[in-house]
């Protein structure tokens, strides 16, 4: 019997995921992810700006770890990004400044730049901030420049980075919250969970805006709290004709990293976020709001020499953040209770960040524990991402189908997305230990509903190749946390036996 | 990859498509249709109600009664049809000369092809398109999916349902809703007027007793994991929200019927012009866009009302098609501007010839009463009770009523006067 | 004693507001019409008010899960709710023609097919 660790990682969002895969390279642990929701990611991972930081706006005397880890993870991503094929671009950053007194602010960032080991960040103005951006708007004044800032596509990154981790060994558990955390004679026990208990010699806690909730359960950190903090975005068709090139975003003030408009990496507008701190309980508040689209559009204009008109927006959202007390991320490992390990409360540059956490996370398991990690002999970095159609030349489309038709059935118009992919996106949820397909879970996934249409025409397309695949009828098919439909549609006179319905005059 | 050879390409195998594949066979263009679904038929196969072919058969049927009189025509012709086909891009070679690129599942097409006709319909609007905020719950849905979902799936989608929009396409889910048990709280329309048909508005709302808000609008959509409620409040003229006037309407359901935009995607890659008043292309009366030999027809011209319309266009286009390849290219010289004259909303075509008789379709921006639909450069004079945006007008300008026209004159005008 | 009414004329799409005369529960005068069909509609409108009832039916065996059905005839208002609780009840086979009977003899009339539905054989 071999003596691995058991190790369970709370939260399947970018922290925890990346965690999970990191430990998965090392003989010691036998790993299980806990997620609450049907899929992963679905926290803050999901509703961010998408930005990889370069680290220049971290302050390393105030928020050290911040700092390290941002500048290490920016670097990380590049390398994971290839190995997972995650879609992600470098366009660089160009935090805009007006007026004199933002332009003071930006400078600041300069000198953090240096201390922080950010290489290429430097002032810009007029004609090489033209030429930077050809789409700045006309009121800026300049520009603080930081080269290695990118985008990625946020929820392709959890999803790859948790197939890998499963790949390599690690069991994904979802629709299981964790309800408490077990700890007995000084060590850590296992999670009481919805759907049992789970057994574990290391806890560790990602549980994102629950994080919380979670460290508190093992008596530590009792006066930590994570507050939820709402960002709203606007997000545009693609086929608008002035798109930013590289990412932009106003001088931030000391609550927020500022509002930013970037093109996504699959050719969208998105602008935002706003920075809305939220009373502790609402933690499930992700309603958007006249006032707070209101402010990102205007926000935003200082940032475009023009705007795309409020018609051509496809999607409006909102996303959480989990902001700690002081903004100060807890991760730390702890001998008492034996076993736990805080990676709580990580905001901003918390995505960016990730696989440097992961690697910071498995030191401190190791230094802590007392544990010598060993490398497997075998272990994948690779995941290939799904086989597309879209964006392929013809004759390469057309070997796809030749190998197999589903590629030449178009479910989704606006994307131009497969029966095929949708097939394959299907049976790697059920690979990664998904319980529910999801209509969502498979969006995400195949970008089908994400097009101008934003689903209409493809949904029950969709929810059609999933109830003949999973052999369920096409109203039980799962959109996102419900049922497509109630019933057949005579299901309402089934139940009903004879009333009249309320909706008649006679 | 296959390579074909046609004279007409029509993409979209809804009412417009088929019978425009129809006409160009009739004609004796070689003709192909092409459609994405694993069926013909479009809208109207899901549309068990009547109010179709009042024109076209002189009868009221039912979108489906109407779609098998075509399709039996279409199979009696035995017009070429290709099913599971979707178009990927259209590249132009020259005027006669177009490359269509399809994939299906036996491979990628390629279709070499003097003339498209391209007939994909409309999408529907969606919620945030109308700015609605709030939650993003499950348990929203366009009229149309909910349409599909019932009345072709046998799906229902939901128990308590608010409607958003008075058009017809609105009006007819309400009727369906409430007929298969559910309970419709409320039709919220913006404007001061529904949106649909007078008769829609008696035959799905008053007959089950559904609340019409009329100048109301929806703010937001509230719920965790499904639609709770929504909130609603009363607009002034100028349709801004009355501070005070929001009120909750608890729900399981929303169904947005906040209107169709035609849907152009691979066209607008070609570099087509459109017309911002109809979404659609700019077309001139053989209904040819501003790229020669492509026409448009149906929803993806402009947003009918009546399917007849869309089907008359479908025909027209498969003209405009055989004179095109007749003639190496429309052979007319001196085009005549529609211009929009007083409240004309858009009108469809937007040059003619004054060469034949020519239909024209067009919309009222605002609903009045006792009125004069005229083209005062043709002394063109029609009274009309009364006009609707939500009604098309349909005009036939025949060959001789242009020889009113003086020689320098370059332009008519469409316009509706009270009496 | 006359009273007058208005009434919204459902025939087809013109949607004629007619103005009714009513004398002793008989229509005697109707105006707004574009057609006489809306006279009709109006005299019977007052008196024995009648609707088509369009709906669908489940369908086994078929290319699509459902067909599309009315009444043949317009059934009494009062009378749209048996002819909908009878058609939650029924489930029809394959293949189905337009015309075809699918409920026969309710509330006057008969529920017919409007649209065809093919015959799938599964192996």
């Amino acid at each position: 019997m071999s003596n691995k660790y058991r190790v369970v990682i709370v939260g399947a969002g970018i922290v925890g995921s990346s965690i999970a895969r990191v430990l998965s390279m090392y003989e010691n642990f036998d790993i299980t992810l806990v997620e609450k929701e049907p899929d992963v990611g679905w926290g803050a991972s999901k509703a961010n700006t998408s930005i990889i930081h370069p680290g220049h706006e971290e302050e390393p005397d105030v928020h050290p770890l911040r700092a390290k880890l941002c500048v290490r993870g920016n670097e990380m991503w590049r390398t994971w990004a290839k190995e997972l094929e995650i879609p992600v671009t470098f366009p660089g950053e160009l935090m805009v400044f007006t007026n004199d007194e933002e332009e003071k602010r930006a400078r600041e960032y300069i000198k953090l730049a240096r201390l922080n080991n950010v290489p290429g960040v430097k002032i810009v103005y007029q004609e090489e901030l033209r030429v930077l951006e050809p789409n700045i708007a006309r009121e800026a004044k300049g520009a603080v420049y930081a080269p290695t800032a990118g985008l990625i596509s946020p929820f392709e990154a959890v999803i790859a980075v948790v197939e890998n981790a499963v790949e390599n060994g690690v069991k994904l558990v979802t629709e299981t919250e964790v309800l408490e955390v077990k700890v007995s004679e000084g060590r850590v026990k296992g999670v009481k969970t919805s759907k049992g208990f789970i057994e574990a010699d290391i806890i560790i806690n990602a549980a994102g805006l629950y994080s919380d909730k979670i460290t508190h359960s093992a008596g530590v950190e009792l006066n930590f709290q994570v507050k939820p903090r709402k960002g709203e975005y606007l997000l545009f068709d693609e086929d608008i004709p002035v798109k930013p090139t590289r990412i932009l975003h106003t001088t931030p003030t000391p609550i927020t990293k500022g509002v930013y408009a970037i093109t996504t990496v699959h050719g969208n507008v998105l602008i935002g976020p706003t920075a809305e701190d939220l009373p502790i309980e609402a933690k499930e508040d992700t309603s958007t709001s006249v006032k707070g689209l209101n402010y990102v559009y205007l926000e935003a204009s200082k940032l475009l020499r023009e705007m795309p008109p409020r018609s051509r927006v496809i999607k409006i959202f909102a996303g959480l953040r989990p902001e700690p007390p002081g903004g100060h991320w807890l991760i730390k490992a702890y001998s008492d209770p034996w076993g736990f390990v805080n990676a709580a409360g990580i905001r901003s540059p918390g995505f960016t960040s990730a696989p440097a956490i992961a690697e910071y996370v498995a030191n401190l398991i190791s230094e802590t524990f007392d544990i010598k990690l060993i490398k497997k002999s075998k272990w994948n970095p690779y995941r290939r991402d799904i086989t597309r159609l879209n964006n392929r030349p013809l004759s390469e489309i057309d070997e796809l189908i030749k190998k197999n038709p589903a590629y030449g059935e178009i479910v989704c118009y606006c994307k131009t997305v497969s029966k095929a992919e949708i097939l394959e996106a299907i049976d790697r949820m059920i690979k990664i230990g998904i319980k529910t397909i999801t209509l969502d879970g498979l969006k995400f996934r195949t970008y089908a509903g994400f097009g101008m249409c934003q689903g209409p025409f493809c949904r029950w397309r969709i929810a059609r190749i999933v109830s003949e695949k999973l052999g369920i009828p096409l109203y039980d098919v799962t959109v996102k946390k419900t049922k497509y439909g109630i019933g057949d549609v005579k299901i309402l006179w089934v139940e009903r036996k004879g009333d009249l319905s309320e909706n008649t005059r006679i | 990859m296959k390579t074909l050879e046609y004279d007409t390409v029509v993409i979209g195998g809804g009412p417009a498509g088929i019978a425009a594949a129809i006409k160009a066979t009739e004609l004796g263009l070689k003709t192909i249709l092409i459609e994405n679904r694993d069926l013909l038929g479009g809208i109207p196969l899901q549309c068990i109600h009547t109010g179709f072919g009042l024109h076209y058969f002189k009868e009221d049927l039912t979108g489906t009664q109407f779609l098998t009189r075509l399709l039996d025509k279409l199979e009696k012709l035995r017009v070429e049809y290709l099913l599971n086909a979707h178009v990927h891009s259209i590249e132009y070679l020259d005027y006669d000369k177009k490359l269509v690129n399809i994939i299906t599942p036996q491979g990628v097409v390629r279709i070499l092809t003097k003339t498209i006709i391209y007939t994909t319909g409309a999408r529907e609007r969606h919620l945030y398109e109308i700015g609605v905020v709030g939650d993003r719950p499950d348990g929203i849905y366009t009229a149309g999916e909910a349409q599909t979902l019932m009345d072709i799936y046998g799906i229902m989608p939901g128990k308590e349902v608010v409607i958003i929009g008075s058009g017809d396409v609105g009006l007819i889910m309400a009727r369906r809703f409430a007929l298969e048990g559910a309970k419709v709280k409320a039709v919220i329309e913006i404007l001061p007027y529904p949106g649909g048909l007078m008769r829609n508005v008696m035959q799905c709302l008053r007959d089950y007793d559904i609340p019409l808000l009329l100048s109301h609008t929806i703010v937001k959509v509230v719920g965790k994991k499904r639609v709770e409620k929504v909130v609603v409040v009363k607009v002034d003229e100028n349709l801004k929200p009355i501070q005070g006037t929001e009120f909750e309407i608890p729900c399981d359901t929303v169904i947005l019927s906040v209107g169709l935009r035609p849907y152009l995607k691979v066209l607008e890659k070609l570099g087509i012009h459109i017309d911002p008043a109809t979404g659609g292309p700019m077309v001139n009366e053989y209904l040819e866009t501003n790229i020669p030999g492509v026409f448009v027809a149906g929803n993806a011209l402009v947003i009918n009302d009546l399917v007849d319309y869309a089907v008359e266009q479908g025909e027209l286009a498969a003209e405009g098609a055989k004179v095109f390849i007749e003639n190496k290219g429309i052979p007319t010289k001196n085009w005549k501007l529609v211009e929009k004259g007083r409240n004309i909303r858009l009108v469809v075509p937007h040059i003619v010839s004054g060469e034949r008789d020519v239909v024209i379709y067009a919309r009222v921006a605002n609903p009045e009463k006792n009125v004069y639909i005229q083209i005062p450069e043709l002394g063109f004079k029609l009274f009309s009770y009364g006009v609707r945006p939500a009604e098309m007008i349909w005009l036939k300008l025949r060959k001789d009523m242009f020889s009113k026209l003086g020689a320098d004159v370059h332009k008519i005008t469409l316009e509706v006067i009270p009496r | 004693m006359s009273k007058e009414q208005e009434l919204i004329c459902i025939i087809c799409p013109a949607s004629c507001t007619l103005k009714v005369t009513v004398e002793d529960n008989k229509v005697v005068k109707v105006e707004g019409y574009l057609c006489p069909r809306g006279v009709e509609f109006a005299k019977n409108e007052i008196s024995n008010p009648v609707r088509y009832v369009m709906s669908v039916v489940k369908v086994k065996g078929g290319d699509l899960p459902t067909v599309s059905v009315v009444t043949r005839n317009p059934v009494h208002k009062s009378c749209i709710w048996q002819v909908m609780e009878a058609l939650a009840k029924v489930e029809v086979e394959a293949p189905l023609e337009i015309g075809d009977v699918i409920i026969k003899d309710i509330c006057g009339t008969d529920i017919i097919a409007t649209r065809r539905v093919k015959k799938i054989w599964y192996y």
